[in-house]
């Protein structure tokens, strides 16, 4: 079977690290940085890049639409 | 498989999502998590799909999304406290061929535009009134909303709203679908992909009954004021389905006859 | 439709003559003593004959919104209303000023304060012609004293408004609403399809979208925007004064007054001449702007102005500020619905010459 990788680009610049594509991930994929960006928020990254399947749910419910969400079947 | 470098995935062609192009490059002003955000990238992401932006006329309230017409790329007017649907009836009846909504939120749509909202739905005008309910004045500091649910504290109402001196939360969804004049009434949340997706589907639904003219499309749309509750935006989501949902359910309360 | 001649009260006239002047729309709410504009255009039904779109709407609040919406989309829309509805219209009436739109708004004047009467009055003078609203703005405003007028001035209006981006006032009265005069109307135009370049139509792919607001949070900018609107403002007053001048090239003392009063005013002149008083009528038509330049030169050869007005002395403060001291001014006003005898219009005039 077809495996699906995905992966995120985030504009953490415009990031307000809100955390809502945090608690949405099915996969454990994001997290918010210990780092902050230039107005001060703790930015969210893809900490296990590895684990995402491209879903798209994290740009979906992202307010400020900073994530982009691309997937590939692999395999 | 382990070939795959994060460059390989992120080409043009494995694109999956990605923002609307009809969102401006302007730094959107709303608090973190708040889903006025969220709701303004579903309806640009219609107008985008739909096709729609040479014939969109959109009306700003005055409350948080006043600004709203920094962010998507169409025609917007900003109306007074309230009067969007007014405004939005003469757009359309001047111009019937144009997709027109108006964007209101809770004091806007339920307070001092009661009037406006009421008489715009049972005229039947062919718009899409898009309500933002978070039970909340956000804009002026957090005062009480007629959507504020009881015991709920704000600014206006510090030891919580009393039903006996304030009156109760008022559910203009279900007062509009029993006015002849509207043909979709519909409630939804933003805080889930799930909710995102079936809202846009929503939206999709009222541009075709408004190009079908059918009537008054109202999507009510229960949200989050993270700010104005003093909570996180993650803990403001969860209070909101644990309190809000459950006055406010979600889903269809008026479909028209396919 | 060619040019006509009709018999006609002042608001039918009002009404068949927006039809005529190609108007888009108009938006209403029923209140005496001119709910006869909102019911004759029902009952022509423009909207199958030119396409122009009437509603009744919930309030007076609503209707001068829907003009806002209407304006905001480049069209020739308008409203009517008498004192109250105006009173509860100045919301709006000042968004539309602020968002530089182009509109009519008819006033047909009741006695007031609050309810008052359903008589004619002329005490919305200051409502009328310094803003009414909140915020820094004028309103042109043009002041009919006759039913052909009345008729006449809807098409000024708009041009008026439509050139200066500014909402424009008929400031009528109830006596001119109600009475019936011949009145030719000009033939029917066609409605405009023009697409005004700042209008909210739709953003096509060859310009960038349009938002008509009347906010900016940054004071800055908004200073700015004032100056703008003051500058525009100076403009009429340069280019857009109207007035109308009886027996004032020998006048010793002047009469001053606009609309119904001004009926009266010239009898009472002639009156007055029949009695070797050489009396003048200066009827300024538009109100804002005020003939001052004019007034002030008449200040220069006459002995004394009497403002006459249907109020406690409104128009008479733009009388002293013409004339800047130069010469004696005072007023002759009844109020509450009453309207005045060129008999007593007369005797007032007698006295203040006497002083």
């Amino acid at each position: 079977m077809a495996k699906i990788k995905g992966a995120v680009v985030i504009d953490t610049e415009r990031c307000k690290g809100c955390e809502v594509c945090v608690v949405t991930c099915p996969t454990d994929t994001l997290a918010l940085a210990v780092e902050v960006n230039a107005k001060g928020y703790h930015y969210c990254y893809a900490a296990n890049p590895e684990t995402c399947i491209g879903c798209a749910n994290c740009a979906v419910v992202c307010p400020d639409g900073v994530i982009t969400v691309y997937k590939i079947k692999v395999g | 498989m382990a070939d795959i470098t994060f460059n390989d995935i992120i080409k043009p062609e494995n694109l999956t999502y990605k923002k609307s192009r009809l969102m401006t490059d302007n730094v959107m002003h709303y608090c973190p998590g708040c889903g006025h955000s969220t709701a303004h990238r579903v309806l640009a992401e219609v107008i985008e799909e739909e096709d729609l932006q040479s014939r969109t006329v959109g009306i700003t309230p005055v409350g948080c999304s006043v600004l709203m017409y920094n962010y998507i790329d169409v025609d917007f007017q900003e109306a007074a406290h309230g009067r969007a649907p007014a405004l939005a009836t003469a757009v359309k009846r001047l111009m019937p061929d144009k997709f027109v909504f108006t964007y209101q939120g809770d004091g806007d749509l339920a307070a001092i535009g009661t009037a406006e909202t009421i008489h715009t739905c049972n005229r039947g005008e062919n718009i899409l009134i898009l309500f933002i309910n978070n039970g909340i004045y956000g804009m002026t500091g957090g005062q009480m909303a007629p959507t504020t649910l009881e015991g709920m504290k704000s600014s206006t109402s510090p030891y919580g709203r009393d039903i006996a001196t304030m009156g109760s939360p008022v559910k203009m969804a279900d007062i509009v679908a029993m006015l002849p004049g509207t043909c979709f009434v519909t409630r939804h949340s933003v805080n889930t992909a799930g909710g995102v997706r079936k809202l846009k589907r929503a939206i999709k639904k009222a541009v075709q009954y408004q190009n079908e003219k059918r009537g008054t499309c109202f999507i009510e749309v229960v949200s989050n004021c993270p700010s104005g509750w003093k909570m996180t935006p993650v803990e403001s989501n969860k209070w909101m389905e644990e309190n809000m949902f459950p006055f406010y359910p979600l889903g269809d309360i008026k479909v028209p006859a396919e | 439709m060619e040019k006509e001649l009709r018999l006609m009260k002042g608001n039918e006239a009002v009404a068949e003559a927006a039809i005529r002047a190609g108007a888009d729309g108009y938006f209403g709410y029923p209140i005496t003593p001119q709910s006869e504009i909102l019911e004759y255009l029902m009952e022509a039904n423009p909207q199958v004959t030119t396409g122009m779109v009437v509603l009744q709407a919930e309030s007076e609040v609503a209707a001068i919104n829907m003009v806002y919406g209407g304006a905001a989309c480049g069209k020739k829309v308008m409203t009517s209303s008498s004192s109250p509805g105006i009173s509860l219209k100045q919301e709006g009436i000042t968004y539309i000023a602020g968002a530089e739109l182009p509109c009519l708004i008819v006033n047909v004047v009741r006695g007031g304060p609050g309810l008052g009467t359903i008589q004619p009055a002329q005490s919305d003078y200051f409502q009328a012609t310094k803003g009414g609203g909140h915020g820094d703005y004028h309103l042109i405003v043009l002041a009919p004293s006759s039913v052909q007028e009345m008729a006449d001035f809807v098409e000024l209006a708009f041009d008026l408004a439509f050139k200066y981006r500014n909402p424009t006032m008929i400031l009528s009265d109830g006596a001119i609403g109600q009475m019936m005069e011949k009145v030719w109307l000009k033939p029917q135009k066609k409605r405009s399809e023009e697409i005004l370049p700042w209008a909210t139509t739709g953003k096509p792919a060859t310009r960038e979208r349009n938002i008509i607001t009347s906010l900016d949070l940054d004071p800055a900018r908004q200073e700015k925007f004032n100056h703008k609107l003051i500058a525009k403002y100076r403009e009429i007053e340069e280019n857009e004064v109207r007035f109308e001048e009886f027996m004032t090239e020998d006048a010793e003392y002047l009469f001053v007054a606009y609309g119904t009063s001004a009926r009266i005013c010239q009898k009472a002149l002639q009156l007055a001449r029949d009695e070797g008083i050489k009396a003048g009528l200066l009827r300024p038509i538009t109100l804002f702007p005020y003939p001052k330049k004019r007034l002030n030169e008449l200040a220069d050869t006459v002995k004394g102005m009497l403002a006459v007005e249907m109020s406690a002395g409104q128009m008479v403060e733009d009388v002293m500020l013409s004339v800047n001291g130069k010469t004696r001014v005072s007023h002759y006003g009844r109020m509450g619905g009453m309207i005045p005898t060129p008999e007593e219009v007369l005797e007032n005039m007698k006295s203040f010459i006497k002083g």
